[in-house]
């Protein structure tokens, strides 16, 4: 990397949290990584890799963490930065106060060192069906039209990448827990959107009133302000918070038993 | 076939839709993916995805997008599949549509298309300029609803190492790693279908993500399997240089009007909104008044390359050169292009709505990949479910998407990526499924598995041991300096032969190397030394590719090969220049085939069959 001096500035001070697994005793160590215009925390982390030495000028292994894309589409590199949950890759250092602290994401389990799994999230997916019922990949033409204003709406939901910030921000979310978070509920309200995802809106409500669903939305509102592709995360929960309740309404009044369909007919 | 089980490597789009297809015939599957399939490289695909619906009234058809797609490529993609995928990308597009990949609108409340590189019509679909992402999602979504269904099994965080055989050479399975537990196992397979996408980390800095090192096809390359066409690196024009990467600046920037310009004097200090519009030099514009700043990507790269290198034109005498959206209204850009303008904001921090972004041409996609071949049915495409279709030459190995050969000859066209991925994938898995009927064999012996794995488990305990000097990053790092400085975008023999004998040093280099860590847990430098090798390998391939093919055609530009300007502006009207292409032509013409021996890559050429259009002169001037 090559070397520049902004205001003086030759290195960049990071503190780095190593945990080999779970068994082990975890720690900080200390790195002093030579600055580079433009650099942002991946390509420091990558600067070490080249260069395993810790600030005191001992030998370690390379830090272990979790990024592919570095243009923050692929939700792969979200770490804790100075106490903030953010994606590392467009974390530039010239933002940062030094020293630079990353670590791990702390509402799931540990992999190593940066790592964690974040398979809890895609199992939330599978709770709320976040998927469209196509009858089969054959040539059947085109999907129902949909208005300007609705894909509009529909595009910014769909850009959620699963990166895990708005579930490491929410009081409610625990390691361990159930608690869905709010990116798979703004997942089903966009399904729950789609002109054919319509058909299945009560499939996904119910995926909602399970265990770990909605209800147990805090209202903490801290969701959508870590959110990196600024997804109106807590309009998608107030607007699922109402398609559950008056769906229970319905379920109460029986309207929606299919027994009471079959006898109201047609129509 | 009651326990039959195929493999996919790969979990971006090719992957995905032959993982689907399967899926849809009953078949059971198994994914390994480096990285969760949601994080797979296709979400970093931004402009779109071609198919000639003719919504615009244009008189766009599919075989205008087979013309365009075969030109732009200079006649070195493999017809049968180009013509079968261009017919098959409308509705490609449709059932994305039915998925719930939220495509841009028009007012009547149908797909929105817009223009790209290399063609003159209206062909792209696009979701903002995040297409990728919305597409693989949306694949990502159908398979989900499998895994729910019981027949996809992902391994997520496992990497393929190497396939199995059996007496015959069949590739009867795989052998993976689980990258946090450092398991190794066996896995059987009726086929294995290697989608893992392009090597554009051999380039070190590219566009690419980090898990696109090309090591699972240098692997099949040194287990037999050919590669093709390897020379042939796409380096797309607009990038933004960074510290780790080059981040994609997308082509639909030029798709909606963005402007490539260089002030005209050189050492214009001034800003770019103090420089007035007589004084600015549209290069792409003057030297190409009907495709503009949409010409090939491979067109557009020498151009910049030229204005900067060749001439010092460049902004503040480096290389850069304005992209500039500046005179298109933000509420506009943000309607089309947003997610790139965001991209630009946050890595450099400036806003690209007010202020002209600088970029530079990145390496960006290849080409060539593992040879795959198609049985031509009627009408000249692929033969459906055929076995051979997308069929490498190891019998039961399969490859799709980037990591294939077939789709863009010498140069592709933007997006054509996404589409030549799914269509791989759609045609790919009843290929498979096909194969696993005819093949008509006995399951495989356990033992082959057992040896395959040992072999592997030994494999990777040697290179845990190695504690030499060398760090394994450094070497890839050296790596990517090299083949970027010498193997993109302008190439001379003599320095072609340099990187060949560099790459022997970086290889001796690599014998002495430090696995740098020896645990058990989530060890990925243990895995990248393994990957490196294979990155080593496959860089000797495209650097030999390069060096014996002498000539200019596409992206591989050779200028002490190249042929002069013609006197006429259509080049068919000069027959002196006519002359010289079509001697060029029935030299070159051909598919460069390597094939691993003896520590070498042995290079030889395959005619290329051109039943669907004759070639012709490529320009666009």
């Amino acid at each position: 990397m090559e070397t520049r001096t902004a205001g003086g500035r030759t290195h960049v001070h990071f503190k780095i949290w190593r945990q080999e697994t779970t068994d082990h005793e975890g720690r900080f160590e200390e790195f002093k990584v030579p600055y580079a215009k433009g650099a942002n925390v991946i390509s420091c982390l990558m600067e070490i890799q080249r260069n395993p030495v810790t600030a005191e000028g001992k030998r370690t292994t390379p830090v272990v963490w979790d990024s592919n894309c570095l243009e923050e589409v692929c939700g792969s590199c979200t770490v804790n930065i100075n106490g903030r949950v953010r994606m590392a890759c467009s974390s530039l250092v010239d933002h940062l106060a030094e020293p630079i602290v990353l670590e791990p994401l702390q509402k799931f389990p540990l992999v190593r060192d940066l790592a964690v799994d974040r398979s809890r999230m895609f199992d939330a997916l599978k709770q709320v069906t976040a998927w469209l019922n196509i009858d089969g990949t054959h040539d059947l033409g085109p999907g129902p039209r949909q208005s300007q204003g609705d894909q509009a709406v529909m595009y910014v939901l769909s850009t959620c990448m699963t990166c895990a910030c708005c579930l490491e921000a929410c009081p409610q979310v625990q390691l361990g827990n159930a608690f869905m978070g709010a990116a798979a509920i703004s997942q089903a309200r966009l399904f729950n959107m789609n002109p054919s995802g319509k058909m299945n809106a009560d499939d996904r409500l119910s995926g909602l009133m399970e265990r770990g669903g909605v209800q147990d939305c805090g209202k903490a509102q801290n969701c959508v302000e870590v959110c990196p592709k600024e997804i109106p995360l807590t309009t998608s929960i107030a607007a699922m918070n109402r398609e559950v309740t008056k769906l229970l309404f319905r379920r109460i009044l029986s309207l929606d038993l299919p027994s009471a369909r079959a006898a109201a007919g047609p129509g | 076939m009651a326990d039959a089980r195929f493999t996919v490597v790969g979990g971006g789009l090719a992957g995905l839709m032959t993982v689907i297809k399967l899926a849809e015939a009953g078949q059971k599957v198994d994914v390994f993916s480096i990285v969760p399939v949601k994080r797979s490289h296709s979400v970093c695909a931004q402009g779109g995805i071609n198919g000639a619906v003719n919504t615009k009234g244009e008189g766009d058809h599919p075989d205008i997008h087979v013309k365009d797609t075969l030109r732009g490529g200079d006649f070195l993609a493999e017809q049968t599949s180009v013509k079968g995928m261009c017919y098959a990308a409308p509705g490609i597009i449709y059932l994305l549509d039915r998925m719930g990949v939220t495509f841009n609108r028009t007012p009547e409340g149908l797909l929105d298309f817009r223009r790209f590189g290399g063609t003159l019509y209206n062909r792209t679909a696009f979701a903002g300029a995040t297409t990728g992402q919305q597409l693989l999602y949306a694949l990502d979504e159908q398979v989900r609803r499998y895994e729910v269904q019981g027949l996809v099994q992902k391994y997520e965080y496992w990497e393929w190492l190497g396939t199995v055989r059996d007496e015959g050479g069949r590739c009867v399975g795989s052998v993976a790693m689980d990258l946090n537990t450092m398991e190794i196992r066996a896995f059987p397979a009726e086929a294995v279908m290697l989608a893992t996408g392009g090597p554009g980390i051999i380039f070190g800095r590219s566009t690419n993500s980090v898990i696109n090192t090309g090591t699972a096809a240098g692997r099949a390359y040194l287990e037999g399997a050919t590669y093709a066409n390897g020379e042939f690196v796409q380096v797309h024009p607009t990038s933004i240089p960074g510290e780790d990467k080059l981040r994609l600046m997308s082509e639909s920037v030029r798709a909606e009007g963005g402007r490539v310009w260089v002030p005209k004097k050189k050492g214009d200090t001034r800003a770019p909104k103090d420089i007035p519009e007589s004084e600015r030099w549209h290069f792409l514009e003057e030297k190409y008044p009907k495709y503009g700043n949409l010409v090939p990507r491979d067109v557009a790269t020498r151009e910049i390359f030229h204005v900067c290198r060749d001439l010092g034109l460049g902004l503040g005498g480096k290389d850069g050169v304005y992209l500039d959206v500046t005179h298109i209204p933000a509420k506009v850009l943000d309607a089309k292009i947003k997610g790139v303008m965001e991209i630009y904001e946050k890595f450099v921090g400036e806003d690209p709505r007010v202020t002209p972004m600088v970029i530079f041409p990145g390496m960006h996609y290849s080409m060539g990949g593992l040879y795959v071949q198609f049985q031509p049915g009627k009408n000249l495409e692929p033969e459906p479910a055929h076995p051979k279709n997308q069929a490498t030459t190891v019998p039961g190995l399969y490859a799709g998407g980037e990591v294939d050969h077939a789709y863009h000859g010498a140069n592709r066209l933007g997006a054509n990526s996404l589409l030549s991925c799914i269509y791989a994938g759609m045609i790919g898995g009843p290929a498979m499924v096909s194969y696993s009927k005819s093949s008509g064999q006995k399951a495989a012996a356990p033992k082959h598995f057992e040896a395959a794995r040992k072999v592997w488990q030994e494999r990777i305990e040697q290179l845990r041991k190695m504690e030499g000097p060398e760090n394994p990053y450094r070497i890839a790092r050296e790596l990517g300096e090299l083949m970027t400085e010498n193997v993109t975008v302008v190439r001379t023999n003599d320095k072609l032969r340099k990187t060949i004998e560099k790459l022997a040093e970086l290889k001796d280099r690599w014998k002495r190397v430090n696995a740098l860590d020896s645990s058990n847990n989530a060890n990925r430098s243990l895995s990248f030394v393994n990957q490196l090798w294979n990155m080593l390998e496959l860089a000797h391939v495209i650097a030999k590719g390069a060096l014996l093919r002498d000539e200019s055609r596409g992206a591989h530009y050779k200028p002490d090969f190249s042929l002069p300007e013609p006197k006429t502006n259509d080049p068919r009207e000069d027959p002196e220049w006519m002359k010289l292409w079509q001697i060029r032509h029935e030299k070159w013409a051909k598919t460069t085939l390597a094939s691993y021996k003896e520590g070498e890559p042995q290079i030889s050429y395959e005619d290329i069959p051109t039943p669907v259009l004759q070639p012709e002169p490529r320009w666009y001037a």
